[in-house]
């Protein structure tokens, strides 16, 4: 389709007082791309994929989602993206339905393309056992494939996820890839942030965040190959330390 | 259109399945009215006044009986009927003393006029204040019977003190403005309380990245809680009613009319506390301290606005509940229409245009 990036990042920040959270990052996804935003706590994934979603104003610098600007077209953007939060954020009274339904009017959806919207994804995601009960009652795992359920049903172009998995068994956690996948396939770009190293492996590209910088960025494979790690894990924890290293000599 | 629907819809189901929710709504106004309109009674009954009557008439006598035989005032127990009224006071229980000079029954036929005494114990000054009321509500009323039915009386003006509340029961002034202050809180209350609930449990964060607009998202919080409160008001008129007999004289219609601004009015105060606030704790009591005391104390239920300093009076303006005690006092008591609260009405409309702008403005669409 089209050859413009899903997201560009241009010296973005995100200040809370004297806290740097995200401290001046660039970064440029591309349509259809999987791309894994990976830092350890506290290292600003989640700041940024607010900004981007238009929930916090950035401090300073500058982006675009699915070309929109995240300044002044927050409600374009709103219409083009998925977002799946970190904390489980269905309503906890209401059934895993009526959670649908709800987020399928706000989409501005009509009542029947909720109806087979909802059936479709209920059938792709296996909701079908659990959907008809308050989403309180559940256990993790069938939460976060209703709350996937929820940021796919307008068919965003770009899906955030921020942690989807985490608290999630690894059977769950292979099927979750293996729908992402299916999702890159049709062409939505998935940016997602995780803790798992195999789950990083998956993506196609990956940046490696540390305290409110982006310290490495490029394909799996290639970083553990440049920075001579036997796996991500490793190259993840040397990167780390040694910017924290660095940190204590300066 | 089909967003509001759903928004509204949504918190409908919340309020049911949420038995917090419906205890406010339900219990809360009912338990309120009980405790204030028994607890917040200036009703004084069975003082007890001596007399002192210089005049010794039939007509003196008369007037003495009248005192006597109402509720409110009642004979000392062991006390002379005649003697230096300040003795009385202080020697016997009484807490007034009621001085008829010579020349009553004169000037009462000869309707010329005349003073009549009353010296108060001030110690007390709600029975100081009742007294004072009651008394001249008998002496008008004495003073009307001994005259010819269709003769005009110039000048008692002493008789618009007692017009609308014949009994001057206190009930009868408290328990609509009760409804004015119960209406304020519940409303500031859930609405407050349902914002910050969606801040807490991170839907408000899922909510705003959906392409919601603030305005829709206050109306779609709004519009069930309109109805609710409503609800809630007649179901404290309904208690009103029954338990404590006020009177409906005015217009069901009209009221509601009024109800629905007031009401509008007191949801975007709690719109525009949960956009400062993010848990519901602090919702629920910043919702209280910031309607509870400026209703109570600011809407002329309990204290008389003319009487306050410049600036609580000021501040009274802008106070939606001093309108609404107006105007439903109006209605319930004196059947007032809409012409006699059209100022009151429109104080209140702009009143709620201006606080739903504010909230609306306030409303973040983002989460810092």
């Amino acid at each position: 389709m089209t050859e413009r990036p899903a997201v560009t990042i241009d010296n973005l920040s995100r200040h809370f007082d004297s806290f740097k959270a995200v401290d001046g990052i660039s970064l440029e996804v591309t349509s259809g791309e999987t791309f894994g935003f990976l830092g350890a706590n506290g290292a600003g994934k989640t700041t940024t994929i607010r900004m981007l979603c238009g929930l916090l104003a950035p401090t300073s610098g500058s982006g675009t989602v699915a070309g929109f600007d995240i300044y002044r077209q927050a409600e374009e953007i709103k219409k083009s993206i998925g977002y799946m939060s970190q904390k489980f954020s269905l309503y906890p009274d209401l059934t895993g339905k009526e959670n649908l339904s709800f987020y399928g009017a706000a989409y501005g959806m009509n009542g029947s393309s909720i109806a087979s919207r909802t059936e479709e994804l209920a059938e792709r995601l296996d909701l079908h056992d659990f959907i008809d009960r308050p989403t309180r009652s559940l256990p993790v795992g069938w939460r976060q494939r209703l709350a996937l359920g929820v940021s796919l049903l307008h068919r965003p172009r770009i899906l955030f996820l921020d942690e989807p998995t985490s608290g999630v068994d690894p059977v769950f956690r292979r099927k979750f890839w293996k729908i992402l996948y299916e999702l890159a396939e049709e062409g939505v770009t998935v940016f997602v942030t995780t803790h798992y190293m195999d789950e990083a492996e998956y993506c196609g590209r990956i940046s490696i965040m540390h305290q409110g910088k982006i310290v490495e960025v490029g394909q799996p494979f290639e970083l553990i190959q440049k920075h001579r790690a036997e796996n991500l894990e490793e190259l993840f924890i040397n990167l780390i330390n040694g910017r924290e290293a660095a940190n204590a000599e300066a | 259109m089909l967003k509001l629907r759903f928004l509204a819809h949504k918190e409908f189901r919340h309020i049911l399945r949420d038995p917090r929710s419906l205890a406010i709504v339900v219990v809360m106004p009912i338990m309120m009215t009980f405790l204030y309109g028994y607890a917040i009674s200036l009703d004084v009954e069975n003082i007890m006044i001596g007399v002192v009557d210089y005049d010794n008439t039939p007509e003196s006598r008369q007037l003495i009986d009248h005192f006597y035989g109402s509720a409110y005032f009642s004979k000392p127990d062991a006390s002379p009927v005649d003697g230096d009224p300040e003795r009385i006071l202080l020697s016997s229980e009484a807490k007034a003393v009621l001085i008829i000079r010579s020349g009553f029954a004169r000037a009462l036929h000869e309707r010329s006029d005349f003073s009549l005494g009353m010296m108060v114990d001030g110690s007390d000054n709600t029975v100081a204040a009742a007294v004072q009321n009651y008394s001249s509500a008998i002496v008008s009323k004495f003073a009307l019977d001994q005259l010819p039915v269709d003769i005009e009386i110039p000048g008692i003006t002493i008789s618009t003190q007692v017009l609308y509340n014949p009994d001057l029961k206190s009930s009868h002034f408290f328990v609509p403005g009760l409804v004015a202050i119960i209406l304020m809180m519940i409303s500031a209350l859930l609405t407050s309380i349902t914002i910050a609930r969606e801040k807490e449990t991170g839907t408000m964060e899922q909510l705003l990245t959906a392409p919601v607009t603030p305005v829709q998202i206050i109306i779609g919080k709004i519009a069930p809680y309109i109805g609710l409160a409503l609800l809630d008001g007649i179901l404290v008129l309904v208690f009103a009613k029954i338990i404590f007999k006020v009177p409906f004289v005015g217009s069901y219609m009209l009221l509601l009319l009024f109800g629905l601004v007031y009401v509008s009015a007191a949801l975007s105060i709690g719109i525009l506390i949960s956009s400062l606030v993010k848990t519901q704790q602090v919702a629920m009591m910043s919702a209280l301290v910031a309607t509870l005391l400026p209703s109570v104390m600011l809407s002329g239920l309990i204290f008389a606005i003319r009487n306050m300093p410049p600036v609580l009076q000021g501040l009274a303006h802008i106070v939606p509940a001093k309108y609404f005690v107006t105007i439903i006092r109006g209605i319930m008591l004196k059947g007032a229409g809409l012409q006699t609260l059209a100022l009151n009405g429109l104080a209140l409309l702009a009143l709620m245009g201006v606080l739903m702008a504010i909230a609306a403005k306030k409303f973040n669409t983002r989460i810092d």
